[in-house]
């Protein structure tokens, strides 16, 4: 009974299925080495975007974790990172109509030394050239008054009374190794002590943001160590200010109206915009540049696979399309077969190539503690990137089509 | 009734300039319904180019040339197409598709008939498979046939559709003995039963039995115009 309908089925099958998946699974070695070509052009596509998206990706890591509604920062300041706007405006922003509050949020740089360098024994006499063995490694702080928290990270919203203490931080556990053990010291001594420009600071608790290429990590203080550190005038300039909106204030509205009331040296910027403007800046950069060149690479070497092996094909049948002309079929039929197995190509080799690069953007990930996710957005970008690269190889090899003159078949 | 093919002065040269040399000339051959002709001579005389001809293959370039009643001669490439496919086509060569086993082969000329509906395929196919005494190799890939086995396989291809003319160009030159009797038996008693007429070209005197007519051909000319005509 089931052998008979699924007989059936497969007559079915046979009296409908499309020439070109007939033509490309008949050979399996060859289909297996086409589908691997097709893979690797997209692992190579895929490795380049992730690349890519870790540079882009990574530097909205702050801007994405603001808490606020509309943000402030300085109109003259090519990214977040650089810049700084006089205390005085958030003072305006904050008596603006429809401005529930308005919170600092000062970004600097300051120099991390290994913890573990500190332990180390002292430089005896017969060896003076180790003597200078504690080479720090710069961290990007973020300040803020902690009775207006400004980061929407849940761990640092929890310790943040614990940020009150002198010389009190929280460290990121996903900073760059270089930056020493913190979360597993942590771990056994409830506590880290190490030096941070020169003085002391305690690691009171940990949190999960995550490092880019361009910040090895991030420690969380408040606004008063950090004066200590920088000094009270530090606390004039903001970095970023963080506007919340009253419940029910037009977004629009209230941008223009404190666009009207601060000085043109501040702007304000959504979220959204935020982020943007730092991945606008970063695309500017070289780095940027290069890794898109890669991606393009990618493609064009997936071009040429697909097109090598369409036409490969496309020659060895050459006899067999021609004794399809001579019968009756047109050039517009065959020439979708050809375009159907560029199709077909594009879909098989996809499924591996997603799955391995699954695999590389793990490994990468890992290797150097950026986050780094498979995107929809991504793999549908490199899907259609598929097609269309298959799609064009096909429609290259489709002029090697033209050679196959049915007279020739006598 | 009218003939199924007339050709009326039908010259045809190929190359350019000095190269240009003449393959047909001044052919005049009429085909009738259901009638069995074989078209002798060695090899170079032009009885290819006339069988491509005939078979809307190759443009006409003098003369008149009217297949099924159609002229050919400046026909348009769709009119050529059209006519291909009311043409069955046997090849020296099987020139079977080899992704595509026995049955799934012979489908191939029932998909360019629209009114044939696909749930038929299969019963059509096997049918005509039977007929050719190929009835135990229907799910066969071409790579597991003999070359006779291959050439029957082809014949089928060729009638399945019940075209009204069949085309063959030399079926027997690369089988044996037997195996081309065998072909040829069978060409011939198909073309009987379906009424078919059936356009031989082959220098293999040892089917030239099967023939209402034997016509032969040499530089490009038939040996005597006055018996080509009905």
């Amino acid at each position: 009974m089931v052998k008979s309908v699924l007989n059936a089925l497969n007559i079915y099958w046979q009296a409908r299925k499309p020439l070109a998946w007939a033509q490309l699974t008949h050979r399996k070695a060859r289909l297996l080495a086409a589908m691997l070509g097709v893979a690797f052009a997209n692992i190579l596509i895929f490795t380049q975007l992730g690349l890519r998206a870790m540079l882009f990706e990574g530097v909205t890591l702050v801007p994405d974790h603001l808490r606020g509604d509309l943000f402030l920062v300085s109109a003259y300041a090519p990214n977040i990172d650089l810049g700084s706007f006089p205390r005085t405006f958030l003072y305006q922003a904050d008596a603006v109509e429809g401005v529930a509050s308005a919170s600092p949020l000062y970004i600097g740089f300051a120099d991390w030394v290994n913890p573990l360098d500190l332990n180390r024994p002292s430089p005896s006499a017969d060896s003076p050239q180790s003597s200078f063995e504690l080479f720090p490694t710069s961290v990007k702080v973020l300040a803020f008054n902690p009775t207006q928290p400004v980061l929407n990270i849940p761990a640092v919203n929890q310790q943040i009374d614990r940020l009150t203490a002198p010389g009190a931080v929280l460290y990121d556990r996903l900073g760059q190794e270089k930056l020493g053990p913190i979360p597993s010291l942590f771990r056994q001594q409830g506590g880290v002590s190490t030096l941070m420009n020169n003085r002391r600071v305690y690691v009171v608790g940990l949190f999960s943001l995550g490092s880019t290429l361009f910040d090895n990590g991030h420690v969380a203080m408040g606004d008063w160590t950090y004066a200590q550190w920088y000094g009270a005038n530090f606390l004039e300039q903001v970095t970023v200010g963080c506007l919340t909106l009253e419940p029910g204030v037009d977004l629009e509205a209230a941008r223009s109206r404190l666009q009207a009331t601060l000085s043109p040296g501040v702007r304000v910027l959504t979220q959204v915009e935020l982020a943007a403007a730092e991945q606008a800046f970063r695309a500017s950069l070289p780095n940027g540049k290069v890794l898109n060149f890669g991606a393009l690479m990618g493609f064009i070497v997936g071009l040429v696979i697909v097109y090598q092996v369409l036409y490969t094909d496309v020659s060895d049948h050459l006899p067999e399309y021609a004794t399809l002309k001579a019968m009756g079929y047109s050039d517009s039929v065959l020439l979708r077969v050809i375009l159907q197995e560029a199709l077909i190509l594009a879909v098989l080799g996809f499924i591996p190539g997603y799955c391995a690069s699954y695999g590389v953007y793990y490994l990468l990930a890992n290797i150097t503690r950026i986050p780094l996710t498979m995107k929809t957005t991504v793999a549908l970008q490199v899907f259609i990137l598929t097609l269309v690269m298959c799609g064009i190889s096909g429609a290259i090899a489709v002029h090697k089509l033209r050679s196959a003159d049915p007279a020739d078949v006598f | 009734m009218s003939p199924l093919v007339s050709i009326r002065q039908l010259t045809h040269t190929f190359g350019r300039g000095n190269l240009r040399r003449p393959v047909l000339t001044d052919i005049c051959l009429d085909l009738a319904a259901g009638e069995i002709v074989i078209l002798e001579g060695p090899s170079g005389s032009g009885k290819t180019t006339l069988l491509t001809l005939i078979g809307a293959l190759r443009s006409v370039q003098t003369g008149s040339l009217q297949v099924f009643g159609q002229e050919l001669r400046g026909a348009r490439k769709t009119r050529l197409i059209k006519t291909r496919q009311q043409v069955g086509f046997i090849f020296q060569q099987h020139n079977l598709l080899s992704c595509l086993t026995a049955w799934e082969n012979v489908s191939a000329s029932l998909r360019l008939h629209s009114r044939i509906p696909k749930r038929a395929y299969r019963d059509r196919a096997v049918a005509m498979l039977n007929a050719v005494g190929l009835g135990e190799k229907v799910d066969a890939y071409p790579e597991k046939l003999s070359g006779g086995q291959k050439q029957r396989v082809a014949i089928a291809r060729a009638l399945v559709s019940s075209p009204r003319l069949v085309l063959a160009d030399e079926p027997t030159s690369s089988l044996d003995r037997q195996s081309g009797r065998e072909v040829v038996d069978i060409m011939q008693r198909l073309a009987r039963e379906e009424g078919c007429t059936v356009l031989l070209v082959t220098h293999d005197n040892r089917i030239l039995d099967i023939a209402d007519r034997i016509l032969s051909m040499e530089d490009g000319a038939l040996d005597s115009n006055r018996y080509n005509m009905i």
